[in-house]
């Protein structure tokens, strides 16, 4: 086949989709449990990290297994869902939202934990000796001070979710036009044997994850000196 | 008036052994400092103070206010402590300009008084013109008066500084001593301050507190202290000379006089209240007291035959280091009498003697 090959973009608006959302997700969940597992005094701290870091090393099949149990169309929170939107979660492309945020998630808590417990403490000291409360010293000098790690590690949270093949597989499945992710979709087409669209799909992911991690890169954290 | 009791204890860990703090201080002096070596709790004081650690006993009082108090569980977070802290780095915040940082310490007022008290403070410490820029492009001494004038600000009770002219030189050295004096003249704010230089605490100390290995050694004014040290820690850490291990040989009360074996020599001193016969004690006579000659023989009462081990220049005097520990300051004319001299005795006066 030559030149003018029908591409179905499909796969690559709903991975961007699914990333942009997960991300969202991600670092709203990200932030608020970085921030208890950084500032929080209470017993079980590092069980829970431990915890939050368990889907970074369970297979990602397993990952999809527990998934499939808890918001199965049998499970309590599968029937929730289905009774407040009308249709299961389970092989819908929301299924790939969760799927992507299972996946980049316990990253991105890992690196804004890292950023804010890396802010200078003698700052925090200085914003509470001052009169500040928690909430306006959080967002008005640790998130301030962290924020370049915070976008660098979000720009890393997204390009990850962008990637997902295991766990969306598994509860999203791979129905075209409706679930069908591009990395997905690249499995798809090396399946039946469409080695021209999977070179294009890889290329453009590739191409995609290179752009961030650059940018990344080059508006993330500097080494400012003291 | 701050009034501060404080037992904190740290078992021994991996990286330190255990230690500590229960020192016992109050204070009414406008600046106060707290002297003592590194690792002796100075930090730690302050930190307890400010609310940054909860000690495990005590009580701190700062006029009539309880900020902590273990026996009823008060310990209010730092933020309701009116305590300013200006810290070693100044601590201001990076990401602000120097106005937004002095703003940030006023928030509680209303916009247009904010803006006045910040522009008046900014006045204040010279610090209108760079008022926009970012801590980053500041001068050492700029970002220095601007964390205190961010401090001064928030209207606090007490002002604590952390070692505030540790890597200073000279020249900014002088600038914030003359900076603490003008908070002094200007504001009535007691300031608390941790050094441990010596220099600083005669520069600027009222009251002066001694810490040593988490103990409170001795407080008084800095002149008195100098004058009377207490203890041997306190005359070391003062870097007092002629500090000589004696035993007490002889005490007689009815003379108001005592003999105190030094090496193989005895000396008369006054009578010592407390002290029993054979206990060791440690010696004490400002080097500016003793007399030292050059030796022709004899020994009189109350001398010891010693050689000189090396002659120190002063910009008023000489200082002269004799075998023994023995240290003597005099003029360089009466050095230069006996200049050629290798051996010398030096009288100890009977009143110069003290006993810590």
């Amino acid at each position: 086949m030559s030149g003018s090959m029908e591409i179905d973009w499909f796969p690559l608006w709903l991975s961007l989709r699914v990333a942009v959302l997960s991300t969202l997700m991600a670092v709203a969940c990200g932030m608020a449990l970085a921030y208890v597992l950084a500032n929080g005094r209470f017993r079980g701290r590092e069980a829970l990290d431990a915890a939050l870091t368990l889907p970074l090393v369970l297979p990602p099949t397993v990952l999809g297994y527990y998934l499939l149990v808890v918001l199965g169309r049998e499970s309590a929170l599968g029937r929730l869902y289905e009774s407040i939107f009308g249709g299961p979660l389970v092989f819908s492309w929301q299924a790939a939202v969760v799927a992507a945020f299972l996946h980049s998630a316990p990253l991105l808590i890992k690196y804004i934990r890292a950023a804010l417990e890396s802010v200078d403490h003698s700052y925090e000291r200085a914003a509470r000796t001052l009169g500040a409360g928690e909430w306006r010293l959080f967002w008005r000098v640790t998130m301030p001070l962290a924020q370049r790690s915070i976008l660098a590690a979000t720009a890393l949270a997204f390009a990850r979710s962008l990637g997902d093949f295991g766990v969306t597989i598994m509860v999203a499945g791979n129905i075209p036009g409706r679930t069908q992710t591009i990395a997905v979709a690249i499995y798809d087409a090396v399946e039946a044997g469409n080695g021209a669209l999977a070179r294009l799909l890889v290329i453009i992911i590739s191409a995609i994850a290179l752009t961030i991690l650059w940018l990344a890169n080059r508006y993330g954290p500097r080494q400012t000196p003291a | 008036m701050i009034q501060a009791r404080l037992r904190k204890h740290f078992p021994p860990s991996a990286e330190s052994a255990a230690f500590t703090l229960d020192v016992d201080l109050g204070t009414s002096a406008g600046v106060t400092v707290l002297f003592g070596p590194s690792g002796s709790g100075k930090t730690l004081t302050l930190d307890c103070i400010a609310g940054f650690v909860r000690p495990d006993q005590g009580r701190i009082l700062i006029d009539d206010a309880l900020l902590f108090d273990a026996a009823t569980g008060v310990h209010l977070p730092p933020q309701s402590r009116n305590c300013g802290y200006v810290f070693q780095n100044y601590a201001l915040f990076p990401h602000m300009s120097l106005r937004e940082n002095l703003a940030f310490a006023s928030e509680r007022l209303a916009r247009l008084e904010r803006h006045r008290r910040v522009s008046e403070m900014l006045e204040r410490f010279r610090l209108s013109e760079v008022a926009g820029r970012r801590p980053n492009e500041l001068s050492g001494g700029q970002k220095q008066r601007g964390s205190i004038a961010r401090a001064l600000l928030a209207a606090p009770k007490l002002i604590l500084l952390d070692e505030p002219a540790r890597g200073l030189d000279a020249r900014l050295r002088a600038e914030l001593y003359a900076v603490l004096r003008q908070v002094r003249a200007e504001f009535s704010t007691p300031i608390l301050l941790v050094t441990h230089d010596l220099e600083e605490c005669f520069e600027l100390a009222e009251w002066m507190v001694v810490l040593h290995e988490g103990k409170l050694e001795q407080a008084g004014p800095p002149a008195k202290i100098l004058e009377h040290p207490e203890s041997v820690e306190v005359a070391r850490m003062l870097g007092l000379y002629n500090l000589l291990a004696a035993e007490v040989r002889a005490l007689d009360p009815s003379n108001n006089s005592s003999k105190l074996r030094v090496g193989d020599h005895d000396l008369t001193g006054p009578y010592l209240p407390g002290r029993l016969l054979g206990d060791r004690v440690t010696l004490y006579v400002r080097p500016e007291q003793l007399t030292a000659v050059p030796r022709d023989g004899k020994i009189g009462a109350n001398q010891v035959p010693v050689s000189l081990d090396r002659v120190a220049d002063l910009p008023q005097s000489v200082r002269l280091e004799f075998t023994g520990g023995i240290t003597v300051t005099m003029t360089k004319a009466e050095f230069d009498r006996g200049r050629h001299h290798r051996d010398w005795v030096v009288e100890f006066p009977r009143d110069a003697i003290r006993v810590l």
